[in-house]
């Protein structure tokens, strides 16, 4: 018999037991569902994250004060008051790899304008940080190093709060006030959209970080540097050299470190290892599934070869071998099981494009992805079709067709 | 390939059932020549069925030798058997055993799709033309539930013909059919024995053993009477005697 043959046999067993076939298949429907479901999201979730750290600023280097701990978490801040503008000097001055440098004061506080209060985050920054994080103003201009140098009461607005003081107009040139002290507005920055952790990037206004020292906290340490290189190839040479000069700058002879060192992809991955238990236990959904599923199959295909009996006694007679009887038996669990694993491809599919349609997340299936899957699930109807498949093809074809 | 299909010698079948041995062959040597037509007769439990069964390599022999067709059988394993069955022997069984919802074509191309040895390729051809030889060329496309009894044991007829078995082995064809339906299927069986088919054909009625050229009968195992049939009927003679109803096949 030839392979079109077979699968003719096959359809048209399954045919005859419509209903039957259909909840056989469930188990598989759901299971290659929930896998194509969850490679869609997962890939959308990669592919936002990654876009999202982009947006941070090409080549950027985090320095946090305290030492990395084993999760991976670095103490907060306020225990290690240990990085200074000196640090920050230090980088600048002796550093071949970093080409810009920037500390970053971090306050929260109520800035006030003519359309009313809005509480947000203000960033004590260096010029350099517009580099840094590659971030062009919208309208008017970042603060000036001269600025930096004297101290002025300079802001550059983030797009949320810009919004928020002032609906509908330009504030470039006007005046707002943080905590008592007026500021000039000198631009507003473009939006970026929401950070990996979901918080809102454009929250923020930007001040000279002396102007924060001074004015705002008279703290003197710094919860964060920032740094960038010139190209990406020279990132993990810059980090070494910052290693080295914040020890020489700390006095670190024998222990670790008491500073952080990140990179983008560091912060890449652990961005993704939160998705990575969402996609586990996803994948354990999807293999249970697949497994009840191939259970389900295995168990029709028994009932199918008891019901059978004498039309495989009828098949012997006439000259088929066991071996006939086998691959007969065995198509048709394949076929049921290539079917499911198309019919859970579209529903994942479809389901894949309304979760994405209402979430606004990007979904995207690589047809090797389509293809594994439905290959997978011929593969769970092999596995779980063999052993009906050899019960019929074992049968004595005189009790055969003696089978009532 | 001589002049004898079949050539059995001392054929012994034992029945094992937990510790009672059931002897249902004692001892068979039968001869059938090419182009006989033999009627197997006896009574219920006499060993018919399990003789045919061994003859159409469906079961094996406790002892003895057996020869079809020039080709000795004992010791071939299930796949040997399964091919000389495909290709030697057609049967035709009393309850029919077509294929459900399977169309007549479908069902007498079944065979030809088993021939490993890629002789017959256009199985749907040969199934049409195997058709039309027992008179069914107008059901084609009808699945057994549309067809009469006497239909659907021609359509099991022309599954056994259309592989060209040496041998057409038959338990009680007519087992399920009325009278006048039994003797369209003999007239069937004589027509194509003229053709030069070989039969061996079960029955309990004398009647229609009458339309055999040979009679055997087997009591108890053993072949009791073997002798030629003396006033063969014709079936298609009786056919016509048997009244002006129409004959149910067009
Ligand atoms: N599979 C089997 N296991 C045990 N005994 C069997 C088996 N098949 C047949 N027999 C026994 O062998 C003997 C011959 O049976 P067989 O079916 O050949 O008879 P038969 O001549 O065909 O009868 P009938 O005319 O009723 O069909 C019987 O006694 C039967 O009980
Ligand atoms: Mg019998």
């Amino acid at each position: 018999m030839n392979a079109k043959t077979l699968v003719k046999l096959a359809t048209q067993a399954i045919r005859k037991n419509k209903m039957r076939a259909a909840l056989t298949m469930l188990g598989i429907i759901i299971g290659v569902a929930a896998v194509i479901v969850m490679v869609a999201v997962g890939y959308g979730a990669r592919s936002r994250i990654q876009e999202q750290i982009n947006n941070l600023g090409t080549n950027m280097i985090v320095i946090t004060p305290g030492a990395a701990q084993a999760s991976g978490v670095s103490q907060g801040a306020q225990a290690f008051p240990n990085l200074s503008l000196k640090d920050v000097d230090k980088i600048r001055s002796q550093s071949q790899y970093v080409a810009a440098v920037s500390p970053v004061i971090v306050s929260r506080t109520v800035v006030i304008g003519p359309a009313g209060n809005w509480r947000t985050t203000i960033n004590g920054v260096d010029t350099d940080y517009q580099t840094i994080r590659d971030w062009q103003t919208a309208t008017g201009d970042f603060f000036s190093a001269d600025d930096v140098r004297s101290n002025r009461k300079v802001v550059v607005l983030g797009n949320t709060v810009a919004q928020n003081l002032f609906p509908g107009q330009d504030p470039t040139g006007t005046e707002i006030q943080i905590r008592n002290s007026v500021f000039k507005v000198t631009g507003v920055l473009a939006p970026k959209g929401q950070t990996a952790s979901g918080s809102d990037s454009d929250d923020v206004v930007l001040i000279p970080y002396t102007t924060a020292a001074t004015t705002l906290s008279g703290r003197t340490f710094i919860p964060q540097i920032l740094a960038s290189t010139a190209n990406e190839q020279d990132i993990a040479a810059a980090q070494d050299e910052i290693r080295t000069l914040l020890r020489e700058s700390h006095k670190i002879v024998d222990q670790g470190d008491d500073f952080t060192v990140k990179n983008q992809a560091d912060l890449a991955t652990a961005a993704a290892s939160s998705t990575q238990v969402m996609t586990l236990l996803l994948a354990a959904i999807a293999s249970i599934s697949l497994l009840v599923g191939g259970i389900g199959i295995m168990n029709i295909m028994l009932v199918s070869v008891t019901e059978r009996t004498r039309e495989i006694g009828i098949r012997m007679a006439i000259g088929a071998r066991g071996s006939d009887v086998l691959i007969q038996f065995l198509v048709e669990s394949i076929v049921m099981g290539v079917l499911g694993g198309l019919a859970g491809l579209a529903i994942g599919v479809a389901g894949a494009k309304i979760l994405g349609h209402f979430t606004g997340w990007e979904t995207s299936i690589s047809p090797l992805i389509m293809l594994v899957a439905v290959g997978f699930s011929g593969a769970v109807g092999v596995f779980f079709g063999y052993y009906p498949a050899r019960k019929a093809a074992a049968l004595n074809p005189i009790e055969a067709l003696r089978y009532e | 390939m001589g002049d004898v299909v079949i050539q059995t010698s001392h054929l012994v079948k034992t029945y094992v059932t937990g510790t009672n041995e059931v002897h249902a062959l004692r001892g068979i040597d039968l001869q059938v020549g090419r182009g006989e037509f033999v009627a197997v007769m006896g009574a219920s439990g006499s060993g018919k069925s399990t003789l045919m069964n061994l003859l159409g390599c469906l079961d094996t022999p406790t002892d003895g030798s057996y020869q079809l067709d020039g080709v000795s059988v004992e010791g071939l394993d299930r796949n040997a058997l399964a091919a000389i069955r495909n290709q030697k022997i057609g049967f035709v069984f009393q309850g029919f055993n077509l294929l459900a919802r399977t169309t007549a074509i479908e069902n007498v191309e079944l065979p030809l799709l088993y021939d490993r040895t890629g002789r017959k390729r256009d199985t749907k051809a040969l199934a049409i033309a195997a058709l039309e030889r027992v008179g069914l060329g107008s059901r084609l496309e009808h699945q057994p539930s549309e067809l009469s009894g006497g239909q659907q044991q021609r359509v099991a007829i022309a599954r056994a013909l259309v592989t060209e078995p040496a041998i057409i082995l038959a338990d009680e064809p007519t087992g399920n059919l009325d009278t006048r339906t039994s003797v369209e299927v003999m007239a069937l069986f004589q027509e194509l024995n003229q053709q030069g088919i070989t039969i061996v054909m079960v029955t309990h009625e004398p009647d229609l053993a009458a339309y055999a050229s040979r009679i055997v009968e087997v009591r108890d195992g053993r072949i009791r009477r073997d002798e030629p049939v003396k006033n063969r009927r014709s079936a298609a003679e009786d056919l016509k005697d048997l009244g002006d109803e129409e004959e149910e096949v067009a």
